[in-house]
């Protein structure tokens, strides 16, 4: 009560902060004091590339998927699914807080493997998310609000541009382990080992499963094998983001290796799974997050609380999305036509990749292209600096984030 | 040791809980008045005509595709949403100082406004002003600030149990009595959980006394169209604040007046000065959406936005809405006419005196006890009673059970 006394003389004073004193004077607005928010550096380049007039323009900068002709591409296996839900004329009865369970345990098996000894034991706790954000935003809040050790998250550097937000609006600390080589366009492994090798006990620690966003760089098995050697040896607590699995390589288990071996190394992981991108769910927010637990009574207590967090920012998670997924995923036909497709999108980027070098290496250019080749998934870090960026932008009507990457995933064969 | 061995576990939540042991029961009389989810008369649930409809029309359009919608939403459905509470004369829309926020949901809605309240209202990052919730409340009211932040969630005086009614100078008694700047939670109409809404004129003092103490206005409006069967009769409050000049927030749910639960569709209307604080506002609305979900879900949006933007399909709207408020005044009347038949003590005006989907019946715990346990009929402990839980073929039962546990427990 003592703290609202005093912020109430505060206001009686008024006229001196700038923010509190907008409040006071009868006329103004509430709002006086809001900040104009920047563009978003990802969405933003969409935001403005919109705007612009050239018909010439390309956007490479949203990762979302693009078929030869440029166009948004809705996987078969989707429609299908779709057809066959609507003919179920089914209610629209709220789900339950932690989501449709056939999607749930559907979505576990596919990360997991269905004959994983955790699912096998049920010791995981799995609740249907709001895409990756939501699945991300989840387990930070969860880990904000349970995590014994510090609260520090360890990112590769650099990561995903809505990581940083997301943990910190969470309550936590944002800290980075190296993991880009630029003069290589690779990966820093003896940098990420060091610097690992220094977080402090039961922090935790962030690592893209599979084509890392943005510079598309992974660790070989053999090097995730020294990694999660020494992410044991510190005692770290690992969140695994995979947003590309099927997507990255073509194939769902090799995507899914480094979770697997994780978990196989007794890592009691987190895991936030997206669907957006593999199975071209995007604007319908489906994805994943769970935590492997000691046992199965360990993760009841998990799944009550995720619960509670879940509750009071959205209820309960939207059907369509996680319907589309769980019919995919558990009827064999679609699966199989699912496989295919995502093997299809997989191909297609991989294609692109080497058109890109082609293309480079015709129109004359020295540098060496190869990183292009060699990194995996939808993006690619070209190198490009901010100001040669800028350039492209202003001059030539193509767009990518600030940081260089590029969508392979937007590239037709004409805009190659 | 696992770093999770000191994870409790916790409560579920309890009208959830309800709805499983309703389910588990197998008792042939059964009868659930819990969850607030419309029934027809056969206890189903109701996929409204139109949704069919229109969803039908979504699957045929080729041209669809499952893209991302922006951060804010389907434009197309958050000015719809604005308009249908403000109204097509709206001047403030006319004004543009009128924006939307798509969330999932009006939890959703609710949140996204909380967490922009704690960052830029009175102060900056200011967890400490003091959010209050009306006695009693939806529950998850108290959740939804809390984990946005706020540290004082204070009860304003509401529910008068003595004479079933509002109780109104409670009410405007906590209102002179609010620090200034304070946050109210209030119900557009159909409170939750008691049905009792303040009358035009009730509303009107609210207002004053909100306008003098400069406390800010958060309306929950889940029920618009539901509640009386008239969307403008439903929106009266909103729209008088607003012509009273007040910035506020609208939480707007489209759950249960588009029959749309699982598919999470709301909408956040923020009314401003002026469109240059709105689109500041705005702006920050989308760095707190982006952390949470980045983009909301397109379905439910998409047969919304179809809906409310197509004249023919706006009017069978409408016509669905008021089939079900008129089932539920139906119930109502029917209700309140057999307790008075079998003599049950008590008066029981205020269940036909009450709107919306929910009634605050005044059963007391132990009476909600009994009916739960020996007569099988499920509500919530508060008494609450679910209305679309009633059917012709069920209110004979529940106005005998609700009897007995009456005369028998005290």
């Amino acid at each position: 009560m003592a703290l609202l006394k005093s912020s109430k003389m505060i206001y009686c004073l008024g006229n001196i902060s700038p923010s509190l004193g907008v409040l006071s004077t009868r006329n103004s607005s509430w709002w006086g004091g809001v900040q104009m928010g920047p563009p978003d550096p990802i969405l933003g380049v969409t935001e403005a590339f919109k705007k612009d007039t050239n018909p010439k323009k390309m956007n490479l900068g949203v990762g979302a998927y693009r078929d030869d002709q440029g166009k948004p591409f809705v996987l078969s296996c989707v429609r299908k699914a779709e057809a066959i839900i609507a003919a179920k004329q089914l209610d629209k009865e709220y789900l339950p807080i932690g989501g449709l369970a056939e999607f749930s345990k559907a979505c576990a098996q596919l990360a997991l493997g269905p004959e994983n000894e955790v699912l096998k034991s049920s010791r995981s706790v799995t609740v249907q998310t709001i895409s990756g954000t939501g699945s991300l935003r989840i387990g930070a809040n969860f880990l904000a609000r349970f995590h014994a050790g510090p609260h520090d998250v360890y990112l590769p550097k650099p990561s995903w541009g809505n990581h940083t937000p997301i943990f910190r609006d969470a309550g936590m600390q944002l800290k980075a382990y190296r993991y880009y080589e630029p003069s290589t366009c690779g990966f820093d492994f003896k940098g990420a080992l060091d610097d690992i090798s220094k977080i402090p006990e039961q922090s935790i620690i962030l690592l893209h499963a599979c084509a890392h966003n943005p510079t598309g760089v992974d660790p070989r098995p053999e090097q995730w094998k020294e990694i999660a050697d020494i992410v044991k040896k510190r005692n770290l607590l690992v969140f695994f983001d995979m947003a590309y699995q099927g997507f990255a390589s073509g194939d769902i288990d090799r995507d899914a290796w480094a979770v697997r071996h994780f978990i196989e190394n007794g890592h009691n992981i987190v895991l936030s799974q997206s669907f957006a991108k593999n199975m071209g769910l995007y604007g319908e927010r489906v994805g994943g997050f769970t935590v492997v637990c000691k046992d199965a009574e360990e993760a009841k207590r998990v799944e009550s609380q995720l619960k509670i967090l879940i509750r009071p920012i959205y209820s309960n998670p939207p059907v369509n999305g996680a319907r589309i997924a769980a019919t995919i995923l558990n009827t064999p036909e679609l699966r199989s036509l699912w496989l295919e497709e995502v093997h299809g999108m997989a191909n297609r980027i991989i294609k692109m990749r080497e058109q890109l070098v082609a293309g480079l290496k015709k129109n004359g250019s020295s540098h060496n292209w190869q990183h292009v080749i060699d990194q995996i998934g939808m993006f690619c870090f070209t190198g490009l600096k901010p100001e040669q960026v800028e350039r492209l932008t202003k001059e030539f009507s193509v767009y990518m984030t600030k940081d260089g990457r590029i969508s392979m995933a937007d590239d037709s064969n004409e805009q190659i | 040791m696992s770093l999770f061995s000191d994870v409790p576990q916790a409560p579920p939540v309890a009208v959830f809980k309800l709805t499983a042991d309703f389910r588990e029961d197998t008792h042939p009389q059964k009868v659930n008045l819990g969850v607030g989810a419309y029934r027809t008369d056969d206890c189903q649930p109701w996929v409204l005509p139109v949704v069919k409809k229109v969803e039908r029309l979504i699957v045929e359009d080729e041209s669809l595709n499952h893209e991302y919608l922006p951060i804010l939403g389907l434009p197309e459905f958050r000015s719809a949403a604005s308009k249908v509470a403000l109204g097509d004369d709206s001047p403030a829309i006319k004004e543009n100082r009128v924006g939307g926020v798509q969330a999932l949901g009006g939890t959703g809605a609710l949140r996204i406004g909380a967490e922009f309240l704690r960052r830029w209202y009175n102060g900056v990052n200011n967890t400490a002003t003091p959010v209050y919730v009306s006695a009693p409340t939806w529950e998850n009211h108290n959740g939804v600030f809390a984990d946005a932040g706020f540290k004082d969630i204070r009860p304003y005086h509401y529910w008068d149990a003595a004479k079933r009614g509002l109780d109104l100078a409670g009410f405007l008694d906590d209102l002179e009595k609010a620090p200034e700047y304070s946050i109210f939670v209030l119900h557009a109409c159909a409170h939750n959980p008691t049905g009792t809404d303040p009358t035009q004129e009730e509303w009107k003092q609210i207002a004053e006394v909100m306008k003098r103490r400069k406390l800010y206005v958060f309306f929950d409006s889940a029920y618009q169209g539901f509640a009386s069967g008239s969307l403008e009769k439903d929106a009266w409050a909103i729209r008088f604040f607003v012509s009273e000049g007040f910035e506020l927030f609208i939480a707007q749910s489209f759950s249960k007046n588009f029959g749309l639960y699982n598919e999470r569709v709301g909408n956040l209307t923020v009314v401003s000065k002026d469109n240059e604080n709105l689109t500041r506002v705005l702006s920050q609305m989308e760095k707190i959406v982006r952390t949470t979900w980045s983009n909301p879900p397109s379905q439910g949006a998409r047969i919304v936005s179809k809906t409310l933007n197509s004249p023919e399909l706006f009017e069978e709207w409408k016509g669905n809405v008021k089939t079900m408020a008129d089932r539920v005044l139906l119930m109502r009347d029917q209700l309140k006419a057999k307790l008075q038949a079998l003599g049950t003590p008590g008066t029981w005006d205020h269940i036909t005196q009450q709107i919306g989907m929910f009634s605050f019946t005044g059963l007391t715990p132990k009476q909600v006890e009994y009916m739960i346990k020996e007569k099988h009929v499920y509500l919530m402990a508060s008494g609450r009673i679910n209305m679309c839980g009633l059917t012709s073929k069920n209110i004979d039962y529940v106005a005998q059970s609700i009897h007995e546990a009456v005369t028998k427990v005290q």
